[in-house]
């Protein structure tokens, strides 16, 4: 918890391919940016959706990967020094007395700026929660979709569900301080990293582990101490796991979280925008990428791009009120190129 | 003569659905109005699209790939009947397709 209130020109939430760029827009513009991402690295749907998978409509792009259109995006706003803040949630969007726009974060920072850009995409990315009636009674006391503390877990009796990579790391790196670990998946396959299932398979092999093939279908328990899982296997067979606690890990999913109470309109969870800066109901704060709406809107990287070039154009004015809003290209400016730090080069 | 697919919800309403030729089972209920969360847009990479196929069905689809079942490790209540609707390309042959919105695909 940091008491510190950082000051800089524009906050962005969001740090998915739409925010990085809007670091560039508005840095050609002299505008410093802070961004804010629930991830824990850059890229958004890009770096947790489909990272390894092809894009093949940006601009001159013929093809690359949404990690890839992620290191590039990085490496052309590098000259601007971005600031990122990631792990964190933007949990408050407020006015200040002095007319700024105050963002806090569900980790305590709290950036003050005069223009938020909200390229928070299809929402935060947040864990998949089993869709299990009374579920939530046992969420944060005994039934977890993170680590945050792995020493709270040692000694006990845990039940891990899932067959990804966050199941098995976790389910390998608790196993030394647990008492017990079961893990249960849906299949006996799983899709991790080879060595992880091969190193699962070897405690499970050693009987240092129990793996159960079935699927989740409840919990049991009183005043949010959870007694037992249960589960139904192929066979429709259901069985009660005693357990201390649960892990589970199907995932990441998207939801608009705080957003929705940061007092924009809102349509279908979207944020309706003016086409000409795309500026939300509140003057100073803008909405760019899939969060956006307004007629003909199409979710598309590319669209994101352009939203944040016209984005940058109107910040400028309540940035800066004082100065000329110059328009200018990379081709030919040397001020901009001068930002660029490619100056030299271009002689 | 156009073809259909028919789409039960979460409150166990069932939609007829208008099907177009070479559109993914996801496009066809996104597009029907159905709200489906379908996240990642249809690249087999999030497992909100998840759907229960009619069994009577079933062997007019061709198998799911490897990535796919993959990806429903993601889902939950995952049967036999589970597939994931942007995987699922509509031809003739599907016409009358019977599918049920699994839990993860909708808002809660």
């Amino acid at each position: 918890m940091t008491s510190e209130i950082l000051q800089t020109d524009v906050v962005i939430i969001g740090a998915g391919p739409v925010g990085l760029f809007a670091v560039f827009e508005l840095g050609l513009n002299d505008m410093k940016c802070h961004l804010i991402d629930i991830l824990d690295r850059p890229g958004g749907q890009c770096a947790e959706l489909y990272p390894e998978k092809p894009i093949y409509d940006i601009p001159a792009v013929p093809v690359c990967t949404g990690a890839e259109l992620t290191e590039r995006l990085l490496e052309q706003i590098k000259p601007f020094h971005p600031t990122f803040h990631f792990g964190q949630m933007a949990e408050s969007l407020a006015k200040t007395p002095d007319g700024r726009w105050r963002v806090t974060t569900d980790r305590g920072t709290i950036i003050d700026a005069k223009v938020v850009v909200v390229a928070a995409g299809g929402g935060s990315f947040v864990p998949k929660k089993p869709p299990i009636k009374g579920i939530e009674d046992f969420e944060g006391k005994s039934v977890f979709y993170a680590v945050r503390k792995m020493e709270q877990f040692r000694g006990k009796n845990l039940v891990i569900a899932g067959g990804g990579d966050s199941a098995l790391d976790w389910t390998l790196n608790l196993q030394p301080i647990a008492q017990r670990i079961t893990l249960i998946h849906r299949r006996d396959d799983f899709r991790a990293a080879p060595d992880s299932v091969l190193k699962m398979r070897m405690l499970v092999a050693e009987g240092k582990l129990d793996l159960k093939i079935a699927n989740l279908t409840g919990v049991e328990g009183q005043d949010g101490q959870i007694a037992h899982v249960v589960m139904q296997d192929d066979a429709k067979a259901v069985h009660k796991l005693p357990c201390d606690a649960m892990l589970a890990f199907y995932g990441l999913t998207m939801k608009l979280g705080p957003v929705a109470n940061f007092g924009l309109n809102l349509h279908e969870n979207l944020i309706p925008v003016d086409t000409a800066s795309y500026e939300t109901s509140e003057p100073g704060i803008f909405a760019i990428g899939d969060i956006n709406t307004y007629p003909g809107k199409m979710k598309l990287i590319l669209s994101g791009f352009h939203e944040g070039a016209l984005m940058a154009k109107k910040a400028f004015a309540l940035v800066y009120p004082d100065r000329r809003y110059r328009f200018q290209y990379t081709t030919s400016s040397s001020d901009l190129q001068g930002k660029l730090g490619v100056a030299d080069a271009a002689e | 003569m156009e073809k259909k697919i028919l789409c039960t919800d979460m409150a166990g309403k069932t939609h007829e659905l208008l099907a177009t030729e070479e559109w993914s089972i996801m496009e066809i209920i996104r597009e029907g109005g159905i709200p489906i969360l379908a996240q990642c847009g249809g690249s087999c990479a999030c497992a909100t699209c998840h759907v229960y196929v009619d069994p009577t069905w079933k062997d007019k689809l061709p198998e799911p790939s490897e990535e796919e079942v993959g990806m429903l490790d993601g889902a939950f209540d995952v049967n036999a009947d589970s597939r994931l609707a942007c995987q699922i390309i509509f031809t003739d042959r599907l016409d009358g397709l019977k599918v049920s919105l699994a839990s993860g695909s909708v808002e809660p």
